[in-house]
């Protein structure tokens, strides 16, 4: 059958591939939108929230579609989380920005349109590369700031 | 060199018998050039002629003996000091004495032993050469040649494919298949990936080529790794029970064949690292080895037989076993 002088190059056999497999919808299906940013509170006091949206196919999380309200604090809380139990390379968070924290500016600070804009547009980058990366979604936390109402910052942390 | 005043000195050359017949072939040198040296196998006779040239004619030249070595020796780039010579052969052409007149001296090394290929690698270099050396007094007077040598096999007579199924649990579940194990130099790795479970955004994947080149004993062992190849076998998202073609021409890069513990100092090793990647830049791997080994030439078969089997390679062949291979290549297209 090998031809010794010329190399069969020919395919190798395989099965042929289901039509719903190759015309159905993948399953690697997630998308999380962080969106409609919320200024909660007066006075000093206050801070931002923003919608994160979920929607997956994947088995692995519960719910196929949640949504929750989360705010800056929320994510740094989830970034050490993962960076203490996960063996992960946890993605960098959008600037604390404490400079705009202070007062006497010329601008809004915090609440500055343009800041609000970038701060948005980091954390959800963020929140999509962490929930596609296989070990975090392992991580009791990841689920939790996800699918959950509220963190519960007392929870035992674990896998899932 | 001598330091006192005009003593007579030489010029060494070295000629081999056939060295109007005899191939020669490219060998990378340590700083990168490549030169081309002649080419010999194991087993092969290696004579010819070494012409001691008087620099000042009329005056003697004085000598301890007159002798060449043929040499097989290993260099560890760290421990440059110690050659291991592994093949240390040496003929004496003349006895301590004095030249008058230029002179030529016929050698022959009958069916030299040459075990091993020649090799300059990152950290190790093994070579083989004749070394000409006119003695005296205070110093000698000598020449090199460097020759290159390849080792040849035939094909393996068991060469079982490689098939594995490898993932991570509930996310990436792929089997994938390579046609052998042992490929010779100018051979095609043929294969395919089948996808079982994709529930990571893969962007493309890749098949890698790696060289490793392992120096060293105990607590003192150097791996260099070298990327031979990148060759992106897909572009973009698969899904489950997708399966996707390799075909990778092995003749179109550097290699050497695959050396395991020579001499007990150093290895060369080759491995398929076939490599995934996500939308997120996220790699994952799976590295296998293969062997690799040096056909000899061939006579080649006439024209028209080769054409007859080439034909056999095209699309719509009339051959009844390719046909049924061939239409499932069409159903996927």
């Amino acid at each position: 059958m090998s031809d010794p002088v010329v190399a069969d190059t020919r395919r190798l056999n395989s099965k042929p591939q289901d039509l719903s497999d190759a015309y159905g919808p993948p399953s690697n299906f997630l998308e999380i939108d962080v969106y409609d940013p919320q200024i909660i509170g007066v006075g000093r006091g206050r801070y931002t929230t923003y919608e994160v949206r979920m929607r997956t196919n994947l088995p692995i999380f519960k719910l196929k579609d949640s949504c929750v309200r989360r705010r800056y604090s929320d994510f740094e809380w989830l970034k050490n989380e993962l960076e203490r139990d996960s063996k992960i390379v946890v993605p960098p968070l959008p600037g604390k920005a404490l400079k705009r924290q202070l007062p006497f500016r010329g601008d809004e600070g915090l609440f500055e349109e343009s800041f609000i804009e970038e701060r948005r547009s980091g954390l959800e980058q963020f929140i999509n590369r962490i929930a596609g990366h296989p070990l975090a979604q392992n991580e009791r936390c990841l689920h939790m700031f996800l699918q959950e109402e509220s963190i519960d910052r007392n929870y035992i942390p674990g896998k899932v | 060199m001598s330091f006192f005043g005009f003593g007579q000195s030489a010029d060494i050359d070295i000629v081999l018998n056939d060295a109007e017949t005899r191939k020669k072939a490219e060998h990378k040198s340590e700083d990168g050039r490549k030169d081309k040296y002649f080419l010999f196998y194991d087993g092969e006779t290696v004579s010819g002629k070494v012409n001691v040239t008087l620099k000042y004619p009329g005056k003697r030249l004085e000598h301890n003996g007159i002798k060449i070595e043929f040499v097989g020796q290993i260099e560890l780039y760290y421990d440059r000091g110690n050659h291991h010579e592994f093949v240390s052969l040496v003929k004496d052409l003349a006895r301590p004495g004095e030249l008058t007149q230029s002179q030529t001296f016929d050698f022959e090394f009958t069916h030299v032993e040459k075990p091993y290929e020649s090799y300059t690698g990152q950290n190790v270099k093994l070579r083989y050469f004749l070394r000409a050396t006119v003695s005296r007094r205070l110093n000698d007077i000598s020449k090199e040649l460097d020759i290159v040598v390849h080792t040849l096999s035939t094909y393996p007579e068991l060469n079982s494919s490689i098939k594995m199924e490898v993932g991570i649990e509930d996310c990436l579940h792929i089997e994938f298949e390579y046609n052998k194990s042992k490929y010779h130099l100018k051979d095609v790795i043929v294969g395919k990936i089948y996808f079982l479970l994709v529930r990571i955004k893969i962007r493309h994947m890749e098949i890698d080529i790696i060289k490793r080149e392992t120096t060293g004993t105990g607590p003192n062992v150097y791996h260099e790794n070298d990327t031979i190849a990148k060759y992106e076998i897909m572009d973009g998202a698969p899904v489950r029970g997708e399966s996707i073609p390799i075909r990778l021409f092995l003749a179109g890069y550097e290699m050497t064949p695959t050396m395991r513990d020579i001499n007990k100092k150093f290895s060369v090793r080759y491995y398929l690292n076939l490599v995934l990647i996500d939308e997120e830049e996220r790699r994952y791997f799976k590295q296998q080895e293969i062997t690799l080994w040096r056909k000899g030439d061939i006579v080649r078969k006439s024209m028209s037989h080769q054409a007859a089997i080439a034909s056999q390679r095209f699309e719509g062949s009339s051959h009844p076993e390719k046909s049924q291979s061939q239409s499932t290549e069409e159903d996927d297209s």
